[in-house]
């Protein structure tokens, strides 16, 4: 029989406070039943041999001291899972949204999931093309990482996010795969927005989404990534499909971590924020990867809106500390009409050396890359010296690489919304940038590549042919 | 008398009651689970437990039971090529018996139990032993013979020695009676003793060029890489771990990214120590603790690794020890002590966050070890400061114990250039030490092209302020060419490719040489007077220069030579058609 106590001593914020409990579990899930007969959730966050204190989900308004009853169910919070869930939408919580029925599943699992055994890790490095050119060639993202959007406000993070999703694929296979959407804080009709795009093509049926609105209590937002990985590892580990997670916005999450922290009144970090936010962001992020022997793999596509546009605000700090590269969005680009304002600079991918290169991509990939960053970041240099001496004080060789720098944002940068570009149209673009600046400046390209893909230096089909032939000639001659 | 149980819960943090002749530090199984936990407060019979394992779902009066024993390090021949969680679970066995994820309250012995060794003594029955004497020997892999030393507070008369093979629990002899085994325990947080500490001079040669060449770490010498996320201080770290030449490494992920770990499980086995061409992992230890493992074992990691480094010094090896990063470790101290509810010091760590790192950094160093012989730990740590900011606490807590300082600068990451160790800012105080050292063993040369190395770069550096106020165009010539010669120095020697097969690597020779080269390639520049650095930019010779990072080391003293006598030639040719232009217009 499970007790029900009538002895909450204290309510405010998330908080609820307990007394004359016994034989209460650390972290176990609780039921709230109130004066009105409407049931809250909550759990144990912190429990001594006669008090428990318990964060409730769907914050305490309504909670009384004297009617209101407790019941600890014994268990941490488990999510029923199961391809049903394919298709359909829930809460932040877990519980259908969409009118469907609920969900029969395969298991229930602990939403805190475990940690992978780092000798179970497979590497990733399956090359994933999203169309979009400085993610493709620059900061390359592969199958298994997390790679973090660092956004601000107004910026289209949304957007870009959706084009990747639309996008993404493997080259040359065809592998099941999943989409797993968690949405935290965010307005209905970004939600609109995302539930639009993916009906728009079809792939409704391989998404699940769970969505915390803006208006639901802030406390949701803590268990929405986790139920949204915890869905994601069932279907990656079990289920052998390659999911791709996108969780959005980080940054209304890691409030809901700051609010619970100072309702019970720990000692702040950094700007607020409590000091375990780094261990806390990485019991998320850390949920991807792959494992050896098995053929599925979660990849995740954390987006984050920086406060001020500042990369060294908490949020994105820690973030970046844990993700492997972040992609950075440019206001200053935005604002220029430059869609989508990937400022490459900032930006990096530490897996990308696993997923290019012959057999992967091409084998300019790499050298064509550093050389991008290279010569767009002496560019920019030349554009903040124009700013302070004018643009007639520059040399020839440094007013070639401030034209570099802005013919790079007009046709690398920027593509259309709509535009798949494929690695090689990618890499073919960057090639056409080079004949601006002198061949002797491509000091980080491999001259056997500068040979065979610079244009120009490319002896066209009609010559090649005329070689072979003449070899050939040459070669029957001899025979004669 | 009535049973030690659990009273409260929060995060790692346990009560318990009834805890009667227990010490502080002591390991105890806290919960039906029996959780691996250790004990850092007492109060009558009241103690305070972290737990090293995740505590969800334990009830206030489960049962705590005390061992007796300080968290201890299973220290004997196996360790090598291991693989160890923060508090030195073999992670490879571990996932044999629970699979790819972790589960909770397994326990395995660091060293496996039914492995057989071959143990030779190097002493004879009857002799005269002290604690930290070698007493034989074990081929711990293909490179490294492990030297069985005696219990460090053992002393007297061997007896029962005999050659043969041993599992790492089987008595090899007795010491007045008392029985040493292959494998011995230590307790994590306590040092090892030595003889005597001295000074390190000998260079650690890492053959990343910016390393060795500018801020030099000796063998025994500390260094810390400050650098915001995105800087490299992983990809440096790793390339330490590849190339440094100790005998031993040791590695500690401490509170990263899995992935990384598995990049090294990976990449380690495969590649070849340059030295004795044998694998790699061979004459590595690591102990991963990634970020979503238990906070309190990552505060522990730390400790495993320095007192398994300490082990292998007591040996006679040069170890050079990884910690990836300290400001994880550093954290882990703060959520701890925050749920101890300590009064906390500046941005909420602990007031002894200092005394830690110190602690942790003077277990390093060169030393006599108590059989006599020469051993050392370089401790090379990664600090992970939040949004770069150098002055918060973990990085000037560190800079005040370490005598390196590498510092990654994002602003040359994002323009790719790598190692990005900023070489205004960064500093060694072992250079004068080093620089003798290598006046002997590599070239007298050596201190002088550093310190000339070093004036350019700073002269450069004078030299764009300038340009950012004026424009280039209001420089003379002879600033402009060393203009052109430091953006030389910067791209053609200090970057270094991790990723190019013969750039990853740069033997002490070769960077000689290629300093060499640049050096006098300046001093010709400089000795001609009406000379313009649009000029000197059309030269081959500045173009081979560029290339001679990626010369492999056998071509690389004919391409050299090449490449000098063609910087001679080139300049001789300017100087002469300048002489004959005088004459013209003479």
């Amino acid at each position: 029989m499970i007790k029900e106590y009538r002895t909450i001593e204290r309510a405010f914020g998330p908080l609820i406070f307990v007394k004359n409990t016994k034989g209460v579990k650390f972290q176990e899930i609780v039921q709230i039943k109130l004066p009105d007969s409407s049931v809250k959730n909550g759990q144990v966050l912190e429990v001594t041999e006669d008090m428990a204190v318990v964060q409730v989900f769907e914050g305490t308004s309504g909670i009384d001291t004297k009617n209101s009853s407790v019941k600890f169910l014994g268990k941490t919070f488990m999510l029923k899972v199961g391809l049903d869930m394919l298709g359909r939408i829930f809460n932040g919580i877990g519980k259908p949204i969409d009118g469907g029925p609920e969900i029969l599943g395969e298991k229930e699992l602990d939403i805190n999931g475990l940690a992978i055994n780092p000798t179970s890790r497979d590497n990733p490095s399956d090359f994933i093309q999203t169309g979009i050119s400085t993610i493709d060639c620059m900061n390359t993202l592969v199958r298994g990482q997390k790679l973090p959007i660092f956004s601000g406000a107004g910026l289209p993070h949304n957007k870009l996010a959706a084009q990747i999703v639309r996008q993404a694929k493997v080259l040359g296979e065809n592998e099941k795969f999943a989409i797993v959407f968690g949405a935290m804080g965010v307005t209905h009709e970004e939600a609109n927005f995302f539930r639009e795009e993916f009906e728009k093509t079809s792939a409704l049926e391989r998404v699940v989404l769970f969505l915390n609105f803006a208006d639901d209590p802030a406390i949701e937002r803590l268990i929405t990534p986790r139920i949204a990985l915890t869905t994601a590892e069932f279907l990656a580990f079990d289920k052998g499909m390659h999911v791709l997670v996108i969780l959005s916005d980080m940054s209304n999450y890691c409030e809901a971590l700051r609010e619970i922290s100072s309702a019970r009144e720990e000692v702040p970090g950094r700007r607020g924020y409590p000091g375990y936010m780094y261990t806390d962001l990485a019991s998320i992020y850390e949920r991807a990867g792959r494992i050896k022997g098995l053929p599925g793999s979660i990849t995740q596509l954390p987006i984050l809106s920086m406060p001020d546009d500042d990369k060294t605000h908490p949020i994105p700090d820690n973030t970046g500390y844990i993700t492997e590269g972040q992609i950075v969005l440019s206001r200053s680009l935005h604002r220029q009409g430059i869609y989508p304002p990937i400022d490459p600079r900032p930006s990096l991918s530490r897996l990308m050396s696993k997923g290019i290169g012959p057999g992967k991509t091409r084998e300019d990939h790499a050298d064509v890359s550093n050389q991008l960053y290279a010569a767009y970041s002496e560019g920019m240099d030349k554009k903040d010296l124009v700013a302070v001496v004018g643009e007639d004080a520059l040399s020839e060789r440094d007013k070639k690489f401030l034209e570099f720098a802005g013919q790079f944002e007009k046709l690398f940068i920027a593509q259309d919304f709509n535009e798949d570009r494929p690695i090689e149209k990618t890499l073919d673009i960057a090639w056409n940038l080079f004949k601006i600046i002198p061949e002797s400046e491509l000091k980080r390209i491999n001259p056997k590549y500068i040979e065979k893909y610079l244009p120009g230096k490319t002896k066209s089909f009609e010559e090649k042919n005329l070689e072979k032939d003449s070899k050939i000639s040459k070669k029957h001659k001899s025979k004669k | 008398m009535e049973m030690p149980i659990i009273t409260k819960i929060s995060g790692p943090v346990v009560e318990a009651k009834n805890i009667i002749g227990a010490k502080v530090n002591e390991v105890v199984k806290v919960g039906n689970e029996k959780l691996f936990g250790e004990i850092i407060r007492l109060e009558k019979d009241l103690a305070t437990i972290q737990v090293y394992e995740e505590t969800a779902g334990l009830m206030p009066g489960e049962p705590v039971e005390c061992t007796g024993k300080p968290l201890s390090i299973e220290l004997g021949p196996g360790l090598l090529g291991s693989i160890y969680d923060g508090v030195q679970r073999p992670l490879e066995v571990i996932r044999e018996k629970s699979g790819n994820f972790i589960a909770r309250g397994l326990t395995a012995p660091a060293l496996s139990r039914n492995k057989k060794w071959h143990f030779k003594p190097t002493i004879k029955n009857g002799s005269i032993v002290r604690g930290g004497q070698v007493i034989g020997t074990v081929n711990e892999t293909e490179s490294i013979v492990h030297k069985i030393l005696v219990p460090v507070k053992l002393n007297g008369k061997i007896s029962d020695i005999s050659e043969g093979d041993f599992s790492v629990n089987d008595v090899i002899c007795k010491v007045d009676g008392v029985e040493v085994k292959l494998m011995q325990e230590w307790p994590a947080k306590q040092k090892r003793p030595y003889l005597e500490k001295l000074s390190p001079s000998e260079l650690l040669v890492t053959g990343q060029r910016v390393v060795d060449f500018l801020f030099p770490v000796p063998k025994g010498g500390t260094a810390s890489i400050p650098g915001p996320f995105g800087s490299g201080k992983t990809v440096m770290q790793h390339q330490l771990a590849k190339w440094a030449d100790a005998e031993i490494i040791v590695y500690v992920g401490c509170g990263e990214r899995g992935n990384e770990m598995t990049d090294v499980l990976t990449e380690f086995p495969r590649l070849k120590d340059p030295r004795t061409d044998k694998p790699l992992m061979n004459r590595t230890v690591l102990i991963a603790n990634t970020s979503n493992m238990p906070v309190a074992a990552r505060e522990a990691s730390i400790y495993t690794g320095i007192t398994i480094a300490e082990y292998y010094r007591d040996q006679g090896y040069n170890v050079a020890l990884m910690a990836d990063s300290t400001s994880r470790w550093a954290e882990a101290l703060r959520e701890v002590s925050s749920r101890l509810e300590e009064m906390p010091g500046e941005e909420g760590y602990p007031a002894y966050l200092g005394s830690r790192i110190a602690e942790f950094y003077e277990r390093a160093g060169l030393v006599r070890t108590l059989n006599g012989d020469i051993g050392s730990i370089s401790a090379i740590g990664a600090v992970s400061p939040p949004g770069g900011d150098f002055s918060e606490p973990v990085t000037q807590n560190t800079l005040r114990i370490t005598k390196v300082f590498w510092a990654l600068d994002a602003a040359l990451s994002e323009r790719r250039h790598f190692p990005s160790i900023n070489w205004l800012s960064s500093y060694s105080l072992y250079v004068d030490e080093v620089g003798q050292w290598a006046e002997k063993n590599v070239s007298k040369e050596w201190p002088r092209a550093r310190a000339k190395i070093m004036e350019l770069l700073q002269k450069e550096s004078q030299l764009l302020e300038i340009v950012q106020i004026v424009g280039p165009d209001a420089l003379p010539q002879k600033d402009r060419i060393l203009l052109e010669i430091a953006r030389m120095i910067r791209e053609d020697f200090l970057q270094q490719n991790a990723y190019n097969e013969i750039d990853t690597y740069c033997s002490l020779q070769k960077q000689l040489g290629m300093v060499k080269a640049i050096l006098l390639f300046e001093e010709k520049a400089m000795s001609i007077d009406t000379i313009t650095h649009e000029e000197i930019g059309r030269l081959d010779s500045m173009k081979r220069i560029a290339r001679l990072k990626y010369v492999p080391n056998k071509e690389f003293d004919a391409e050299l030579n090449y490449t000098m006598s063609l910087i001679t030639k080139e300049f001789e040719e300017i100087a002469r058609k300048e002489k004959n232009l005088k004459k013209e217009v003479g």
